[in-house]
């Protein structure tokens, strides 16, 4: 276990070291103590290492990601994950706006809830939140999936793409061309699986879902008040 | 009766200028449509521009340079604020952003390699980085746009150069578009999307909002490419001082700054001639809020928008700026608009030279387009020796006007070296009507 305390080390000296981890590292376990809400922390990491940050987090933390899990044991502040292109990062509690945004892969689980914009212009990340997620979440989300156990706010899903999106709970307001959708047996099976390895307790058959009507994709003048 | 009412003096027919053929057209193109006008490129309508200032040169008082022996150094160094690799170029004009998308596979690749030969940088777009765009492009600077079609990190750390887009001058406040004729396989997997749908992309980034924020974001970038990269910060010609100050507040290495002229892929026409200002009136407030913050010649200052000569680029050196960028210039340099296509223009509906509807996909050029048959018309070799050509020829020009102006390197020229042929260009530039002392709007008058 290789431990870097940001008390007493720089940033630049902390994301250096991790990000000269290769492939084959041997050093595959670090942890991370007193964060503080520190910004940009264990940001364009591209190794398969287990990085555990004791605390909470400010900006960006685990920004366009390859590879690694990183696991925040405490909240994260706006734009965890963002660009994550592959791997995975957990955060034990809450995590701020745009959790997830633009993400081009791997798994993003917020044990706690999320704030607006959850998975903003998502494109290929898989996103699970235990709780509820704010508005204008998922907004024009192209790929990949949202899975919410909680409630989702307003605007679910605007101008959506071809995001799937799973809720359990309530949606206070769909989003401009986002309509609830059929949970055919492919879906639960997505669902199923990334509930499992999120180490979710729910079942597939509990959710909804939604995604884009498509109405939007061309544009036609019998819409313009929907945009 | 006949004859004498043929006698009549007849008024000749008159058209109104509030409703002039032009504006009546579009009136019937929209009722019929039900859809705004969307073109590229960028303002059509005169606005004060470099035309508008002229060159003093040497007198008694000032000793001009000789023309072909004395040394005229163009070279500029951008990103020498954080970045511990900075560019390097040779000369103070480089190709501004453009998307693989917006412009074929053969266009990019040539504004790659005409770069390259000139000594100077080129530009991802809205559409992420190719291989042959980053291979044939020795200095290339990789576009972070709130799309983040493409944005991996992988290419960040290829790229020579980040530029964060902030906004563009054909549309500040507007975000991207690239209509469904070209959303082929490559652009869309690229882009992560649908085949042939009408693209729209924010005109916001997606996880920040506001100049604090971007200093975050711009640590976060920094943190990623290990503080190699200069950081350049691209904003359209809408509030030059305060975006210039905001930008440097929030930590970029460089400014660019695109005034109305500056073209675009596609936008709606209301947007490219009603918002923003024009190139020659954001220069001199951007280079105040520099120098207000000590920081003139530390951030540098790349300004576009209707950039066409050395002429041009002379004098937006004289102004304060440390380079300038080419779009639309740098495609006819290469063969957007020939008349050589004219027959195909005119099946078009248009002519050489007016061709705008780049959305549509179908540039005879083989430019604008994706279209695997006529991209196959631009050859990029010799669309790179054409722009390699013409961005010497722009340089040669403007060393030519530093010398006259006794200037050993371009960046010596100054305001002091201009005057203007218009109230309005003088009180923009913030130099002398011509034969007078007036500056207007300074001295209180």
């Amino acid at each position: 276990m290789q431990t870097i305390d940001l008390a007493t080390t720089p940033l630049r000296e902390l994301n250096a070291a991790l990000q000269a981890q290769a492939g084959t590292t041997n050093q595959t376990r670090w942890e991370i103590l007193n964060p503080k809400g520190a910004h940009a922390i264990a940001v364009g990491l591209d190794a398969p290492v287990e990085v555990t940050i004791k605390g909470s987090t400010g900006y960006y933390c685990a920004g366009m990601n390859k590879q690694a899990t990183i696991r925040v044991a405490g909240s994260a502040g706006p734009g965890v994950a963002e660009n994550m292109m592959s791997g995975t990062v957990v955060i034990e509690g809450d995590a701020s706006q745009y959790a997830g945004a633009t993400g081009h892969g791997g798994l993003l689980v917020v044990q706690g809830n999320a704030s607006s914009r959850c998975g903003i212009s998502m494109k290929g990340i898989d996103i699970v939140v235990f709780g509820n997620i704010g508005h204008m979440s998922a907004f024009m989300a192209q790929s990949g999936n949202l899975v919410v156990l909680g409630d989702a706010g307003d605007a679910l899903g605007d101008s959506l793409y071809e995001a799937r999106l799973f809720v359990r709970g309530s949606v206070k307001s769909l989003g401009s061309d986002c309509v609830e959708k059929e949970m055919r047996p492919e879906h639960l099976d997505i669902l199923r699986d990334l509930l499992e390895r999120a180490g979710a307790d729910a079942r597939p058959e509990e959710f909804r879902r939604y995604g884009s009507a498509r109405k939007l994709y061309n544009f036609h003048v019998d819409h313009a008040g929907a945009y | 009766m006949k004859d004498k009412m043929d006698r009549t003096p007849q008024t000749p027919p008159r058209n109104s200028w509030t409703f002039s053929p032009e504006i009546s057209a579009e009136i019937r193109r929209a009722a019929d449509t039900g859809i705004y006008d969307i073109r590229g490129g960028g303002a059509k309508r005169r606005v004060p521009h470099f035309d508008d200032l002229l060159f003093l040169g040497a007198s008694i008082s000032r000793y001009p340079l000789e023309g072909y022996r004395e040394k005229c150094d163009t070279s500029v160094v951008l990103g020498t604020r954080f970045a511990s690799k900075p560019i390097e170029l040779k000369i103070p004009v480089t190709i501004a952003g453009m998307s693989f998308g917006a412009l074929s596979g053969p266009a990019k690749e040539a504004l790659g390699r005409g770069a390259t030969m000139a000594g100077t940088s080129t530009t991802t777009g809205d559409g992420g980085m190719t291989d042959e765009e980053r291979g044939h492009s020795e200095k290339l600077v990789y576009q972070y746009l709130p799309s983040r079609y493409g944005m991996n990190p992988d290419d960040l750390r290829r790229a020579d150069a980040i530029e964060i887009v902030v906004g563009q001058g054909a549309k500040p406040g507007g975000g991207g578009m690239l209509l469904g004729q070209k959303i082929t396989e490559r652009v869309a997997g690229m882009r992560n999307l649908p085949v042939g749908i009408d693209q729209r992309s924010a005109c916001r980034h997606p996880d920040w909002t506001g100049p604090d924020d971007l200093e975050i974001k711009i640590l976060e970038l920094r943190e990623i490419t290990g503080w190699e990269k200069p950081i350049y910060i691209k904003v359209g010609g809408a509030r030059p001082y305060y975006d210039t100050a905001l930008a440097v507040k929030a930590g970029a290495d460089v400014v660019v700054l695109d005034g109305m002229q500056g073209g675009t892929a596609a936008t709606q026409d209301v947007f490219i001639e009603h918002v923003g200002q024009p190139t020659l009136a954001c220069i001199r407030p951007a280079v105040k809020a520099l120098q207000d913050l000590g920081m003139h010649r530390k951030v540098q200052l790349v300004v576009s928008g209707g950039i066409r000569n050395g002429a041009d680029m002379a004098k937006a050196l004289a102004l304060g700026a440390d380079a300038v960028a080419i779009g639309t210039a740098a495609l006819i340099a290469i063969g957007e608009n020939d008349p050589k296509w004219a027959d195909e223009y005119a099946a078009l509906g248009t002519t050489a030279d007016a061709y705008d509807d780049w959305h549509e996909g179908r540039d005879p050029a083989g430019i604008t387009t994706q279209d695997p048959a006529l991209m196959a018309r631009l050859d990029p070799v010799e669309a790179a020796r054409r722009l390699r050509n013409y961005l010497s020829v722009m340089t040669l020009e403007c060393q030519t006007i530093a010398r006259a102006c006794g200037k050993s390197h371009v960046h010596n020229l100054e305001p002091e070296d201009l005057c203007a042929l218009t109230i309005e260009a003088a009180a923009m530039a913030g130099v002398p009507l011509a034969g007078t002392g007036w500056i207007p709007g300074q001295n209180g008058f």
